[in-house]
């Protein structure tokens, strides 16, 4: 922690006029393939840095950190609410790998915005809002970016029945899932910059001004827009909120938005498609969260009771198939 | 079977030396560990009470379905065969019936308070 004190106090000058160093560094986050810091300069900005942990190699699907910091300022330019990237440290930087950008005022905890009474009035806007903002992110040129890879429904099915085939758990509701989204994968006719991860929790949300900014970029690929709607109103994302974006607003602002912002019509049946791989995939992720526990790599209570909430995603995912039937 | 206690009092027990004794003297990870483990005892006790109704209710539906006998293990990885071949529509709605009413007993086993079971429940 004094390395990294001294490695950003040497930055100071490149983060704000006037500041020589920094002061207040705290880890707010604790995550396996990140690490989030708080800081401010001594000319008081208000500042978070990203950094991959030292000695951590890649993990899965996420793009480096110096990818998702250009993705922070092409979203930033198509005028989507995101934090403004200060400094983008290098691999081999006295920092580690890591970009440094501003602190947003607001709140993420996805109960909060979906139920709490502060949030009532921005909450009435929220679903439209995303949808504006998502119609600026999927604007984004793609010519230009990192490279980023390329996901449709198909691979996206492919990945995670590979995951659910290998837990060798026989759950007839994922099957049916399967069967049915493989059934009716919509291909991908021009692939967009496609979020990865917009979902409440994710959200910057301030309870004056709303969405503030769009967090987590780490799982940004090519790919359909209507992913990042369908994530956006996955059932396991609503945090005990009765209305399905977000468990906040309505799927016919959130399209509405997206429409009037210029982002190309999407059918609500498309939207709902992709929510429902949102929930397999979710599901299969709880899977996977308690295979650690079953293997014996994480032996904490979290790890073995997640792979009860598998059911929660199942009786979602009925739900819908009964819906679509 | 086993009485004086029966394992749910025993369960209810230990939860309650975990929320009244223990977990006041824990922090952070720790503290969030111990309402997760409230919540798989919980757990565990719903399904002492009710798992073994739902499994048998499973088995007489599962049979219906899929017209034999077995054991549930043997139904259940059948039923996935006759869904992953296409034997089965995702959309049939014998299969869609036996599914929901499957769901609704598990999920009131593991997460009696989520959101989604009062929307299946209500249809």
């Amino acid at each position: 922690m004094n390395d990294l004190q001294h490695a950003l106090g040497a930055l100071a000058p490149d983060l704000s006029p006037g500041a020589t160093t920094i002061v207040g560094l705290r880890r707010l986050s604790g995550g396996a393939s990140q690490e989030t810091w708080a800081f401010e300069t001594d000319s008081g900005a208000p500042l978070i840095l990203r950094r991959k942990p030292p000695g951590v190699t890649g993990s899965g699907n996420a793009v480096p950190l110096a990818t998702e910091a250009a993705l922070i300022n092409a979203a930033a330019a198509r005028g989507a609410p995101v934090p403004r990237v200060l400094a983008i440290c290098a691999p081999d930087s006295d920092v580690g790998e890591a970009y440094v950008m501003s602190r947003v005022e607001g709140e993420t905890l996805g109960k909060r915005i979906a139920r709490d009474p502060p949030f009532a009035e921005v909450r009435k806007g929220l679903a439209r809002r995303c949808g504006e903002v998502l119609a600026a992110i999927h604007d984004v040129p793609t010519e230009g970016l990192p490279p980023l890879a390329v996901s449709s429904a198909a691979t996206e099915l492919e990945k995670y029945e590979a995951v659910y085939r290998q837990m060798d758990a026989r759950r007839p509701i994922f099957e049916a899932a399967f069967r049915f989204l493989k059934d009716r994968a919509p291909t991908l006719e021009r692939p967009v910059l496609v979020h990865g991860d917009f979902r409440n929790g994710n959200l910057m949300v301030h309870p004056d001004t709303g969405l503030a900014a769009v967090l987590d970029w780490e799982l940004a690929h090519l790919g359909d827009p209507a992913e990042d709607l369908g994530w956006l109103c996955t059932s396991s994302w609503r945090f005990g909120g009765s209305k399905p974006v977000g468990g906040f607003g309505d799927h016919e602002d959130l399209l509405a938005g997206y429409q009037a912002a210029g982002g190309a019509p999407i059918a609500l049946e498309r939207v709902l498609y992709w929510q429902m791989l949102g929930s397999l995939k979710w599901g299969c992720m709880c899977l996977t969260m308690y295979a650690s526990y079953a293997s014996g790599a994480d032996a904490s209570v979290e790890r073995a009771m997640i792979g009860r909430r598998t059911s929660e995603t199942e009786i979602d995912l009925v739900a819908l198939l009964e819906a679509a039937a | 079977m086993i009485s004086h206690p029966t394992a749910g009092e025993l369960i209810d027990s230990v939860i309650r030396f975990i929320e009244e004794r223990a977990a006041p003297n824990l922090k952070d990870r720790d503290a969030f560990h111990a309402r997760v483990a409230v919540n798989a005892l919980a757990a565990v006790r719903r399904e002492i009470e009710a798992g073994a109704t739902a499994e048998a209710d499973q088995i007489a539906r599962l049979g219906a379905l899929l017209e034999t006998d077995g054991d549930w293990e043997s139904l259940n990885t059948l039923l996935c065969e006759r869904i992953r071949d296409g034997a089965i529509s995702p959309t049939d709605q014998a299969l869609l019936a036996h599914l929901h009413a499957s769901i609704i007993d598990q999920v009131r086993i593991d997460q009696p308070g989520y959101a989604g079971l009062k929307t299946l429940e209500a249809r």
